[in-house]
């Protein structure tokens, strides 16, 4: 006789939010975001806790690992920036391991064989001619790509796939082969190490800077809206991101400050400073590795690029139909051409924080590269059917890449595994990232 | 049915547009075929036809969408060149497409301002000021508009025309081009765009007006030309024929008897 209905909702048709729904909405916070974070997570406790049950120690949730983590995703997570344009604007681009790969042959010759000569062994201008020489080498060859493929009409797939080989090619014929090396002892300092990073201070100085530009950037966008007369946020869901973003910039500086120089080096150190180290030792901090900070400044350029400049606007547009960017006056052809020769120039610095990490340069360096760049930026959300991408999240994608590889190397998987579990991550994410975006829809 | 708005139309002054000899061929086929209309300021010319009959074609070739094979435009009395979409625009030519040329992926604004974006300080975009004088007309045209920060994917077909339309007409156009503006709109929303036509028409505007529905055109249009197989058949004063002799004119290819 009587009807058993549910809990009686007041507003009608639509079920109210969960507290949590209720939250991502206020911040602006978006599911994809979270997910990738999830997956992050996941993989650093899920290795750590591998370690620790069953090697009888959990080394990934350590400073030392998580620093060398960081230093290891600059190289990747530069060029996937650069991987976002591309993608979005519907191509490809196979050949960036290979280009790194003659970029840094070049840095190597010119600084090893060439500017001492000219300019003097040792001399304090080596290191910034070589990486320019470098950046530039790779620019010019992505403008060459992005030539053929504008004006030439071949699919970006065939001319990377091409360069793929190519520019390895190239990279022997410089070398034949033969390993170039020492590498100039400044331009060293870009690829990291005890020496490549900027310590205790210098890092809460960059910490703190960047919280002060958190809150700033709130307070700025929330007092434009306002004068617009736009909807605002909530205020305590300002407050809430606020802190999110200072939260986790200065738990990055705690955990690169945790992380001390090795006892050789410190002894080295104090040697030529006339230290006297006390009993317990000398615990000198690490902090940022400069890597890091190149992959932070390229990351905010980037971020910048794409969506505060007409550059950017018309990458997007490009994505989103090329046929309407046209006919909305953009040069589509030229954009091409630009940003491929973006993703040389972006190659090319990745070449000088991977050579200078090694402290030499090879002939195979990059080699299998383009696998996880590509991987990086789709894993971030980028889409393969163009027009959407971010460059955070590229950046995030290629934390996600590196910490799997890190964490394969730590447990002692031996390589032919790790090309397996990457191979099928890049076929997984894509995959999941179609089921994404059919269920947004 | 008031058939007294007779034209006052004044065309005896240089021509606001004049496409002469107008040619384009895609492989074998002859899209446009030695077509030549004009246009004068504060007129609404139809273009009508079958599809496919080349009216698509004609008027990409005006706004430098297609480059033509042979034939010459002229703007005022001077002859134009006009390579590219951005040529067309230097010419005060807007156009709303067929298919609305929007980027499905950017927001109304966005695409509103698509390949002029407003600028601030440093050379950034200026999204909130977009935004903003985006607000502001489609306050004009669609006061029902809502969806201003989603992707334009995300709109209905008459709010994606909306779009378009706010696009052409922000811009301060002196031509216009319009290729089935109404073709995704519902009764009432077709019953803004032919106010928003005679507002336009009121301004001083020329209007190429592409429309399937001849009762619009019978309204709308001051002249008429229509097309067959990339050819044209004839131009009429519209109010000098009815609906009958162009519907002929489209069927047949014959300009009615005089
Ligand atoms: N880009 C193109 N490539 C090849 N053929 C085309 C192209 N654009 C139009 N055509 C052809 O030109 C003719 C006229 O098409 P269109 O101008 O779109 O007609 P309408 O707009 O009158 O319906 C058709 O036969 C069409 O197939
Ligand atoms: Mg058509």
């Amino acid at each position: 006789m009587t009807q058993t209905n549910s809990a009686p909702r007041q507003d009608g048709a639509s079920p109210r939010p969960g507290v949590f729904g209720r939250f991502l909405r206020a911040t602006e916070i978006d599911t994809r975001l979270l997910g990738m974070i999830g997956a992050l997570a996941l993989i650093w406790i899920g290795f750590h806790l591998y370690g620790a049950l069953f090697k009888g120690f959990g080394a990934f949730l350590t400073p030392r690992n998580l620093w060398n983590l960081s230093v290891q995703t600059a190289s990747i997570g530069i060029m996937a920036t650069g991987m976002v344009l591309v993608i979005i604007t519907r191509h490809i681009d196979l050949s960036v391991g290979s280009i790194l790969g003659v970029c840094a042959v070049v840095m190597g010759v010119v600084q090893v064989h060439v500017l001492p000569g000219l300019i003097g062994f040792g001399s304090p201008l080596i290191w910034i001619i070589a990486a320019i020489i470098g950046m530039a080498t790779g620019a010019l060859i992505g403008a060459f790509h992005g030539a053929i493929i504008a004006f030439g009409k071949v699919p970006a797939f065939i001319v990377t796939l091409g360069g793929l080989l190519v520019w390895r090619g190239a990279a022997y014929l410089i070398t034949r082969g033969e390993t170039i090396s020492p590498l100039d002892e400044t331009f060293k300092l870009l690829g990291g190490g005890p020496y490549g990073a900027i310590g205790e201070m210098g890092s809460w100085i960059v910490g703190i800077l960047f919280c002060i530009g958190i809150v700033w950037l709130l307070w700025q966008g929330r007092q434009r809206r306002r004068s617009y007369e736009f909807p605002l946020r909530p205020l305590w869901a300002e407050g809430v991101l606020g802190m999110i973003g200072c939260g986790v910039v200065i738990g990055a500086v705690l955990v690169v400050n945790a992380y001390p120089w090795p006892k050789g080096i410190v002894r080295q150190y104090a040697k030529a400073n006339n230290l006297e180290i006390p009993d317990g030792g000398l615990f000198i901090s690490h902090g940022f590795a400069i890597p890091v900070l190149i992959l932070v400044g390229v990351g905010i350029a980037m971020t910048i690029l794409l969506n505060r400049t007409r550059f950017g606007r018309y990458v997007l547009a490009i994505g989103g139909n090329p046929d309407a960017a046209e006919l909305a006056g953009i040069n589509t052809k030229m954009m091409t051409v630009k940003i491929f020769a973006l993703m040389g120039f972006l190659t090319g610095l990745s070449a000088v924080v991977a050579s200078a990490r090694l402290g030499s340069a090879t002939n195979s360096l990059g080699t299998l590269d383009e696998l996880y760049v590509i991987a990086a930026a789709v894993i971030g959300g980028t889409s393969l059917a163009g027009g959407v991408g971010t460059i955070y999240g590229a950046i995030l994608g290629a934390f996600v890449m590196q910490s799997l590889q890190t964490g394969m190397v730590l447990i002692g998987f031996d390589s032919a595994v790790q090309q397996i579990v990457v191979g099928s991550v890049l076929v997984l994410a894509v995959f999941i990232d179609t089921i994404y975006r059919r269920n947004i829809k | 049915m008031s058939m007294t708005q007779t034209s006052t139309l004044d065309r005896t002054g240089t021509p606001l547009v004049e496409l002469r000899n107008i040619s384009i061929a895609f492989g074998g086929v002859k899209a446009v075929d030695h077509v030549t209309i004009d246009l004068f300021p504060g007129e609404v010319v139809g273009l009508l036809g079958h599809n496919g009959a080349g009216k698509s074609t004609l008027i990409k070739c005006l706004s430098g969408a297609y480059q033509m094979d042979s034939g010459e435009i002229f703007i005022n009395g001077e002859k134009a060149e006009i390579r590219n979409p951005r040529d067309a625009r230097d010419c005060n030519i807007e156009t709303i497409y067929q298919t609305l040329a929007l980027a499905d992926n950017l927001d109304a604004a966005s695409n509103l301002f698509l390949g002029r974006e407003i600028t601030g300080p440093g050379g950034f975009v200026d999204d909130d000021r977009m935004e903003a004088e985006t607000r502001k007309i489609m306050g004009r045209l669609n006061p029902n508009f809502r969806k201003f920060k989603d992707p334009v994917k995300a709109l209905s077909g008459g709010q994606r025309q909306s779009v378009a339309i706010a696009r052409a007409v922000y811009f301060n156009a002196r031509i216009l081009i319009m290729d089935e503006p109404t073709a995704a709109l519902g009764p009432h929303e077709t019953q803004m765009v032919a106010e928003l036509i005679e507002e336009l028409k009121a301004q001083g505007l020329g209007i190429f007006l592409i429309e399937h529905d001849i009762h619009n055109v019978m309204r709308l249009c001051d002249r008429a030309s229509v097309m067959k197989n990339g050819q044209l058949v004839g131009t009429v004063n519209v109010d000098e024929v009815t609906d009958e002799d162009i519907l002929g004119m489209i069927i047949l290819g014959k300009k009615p008897e005089a």
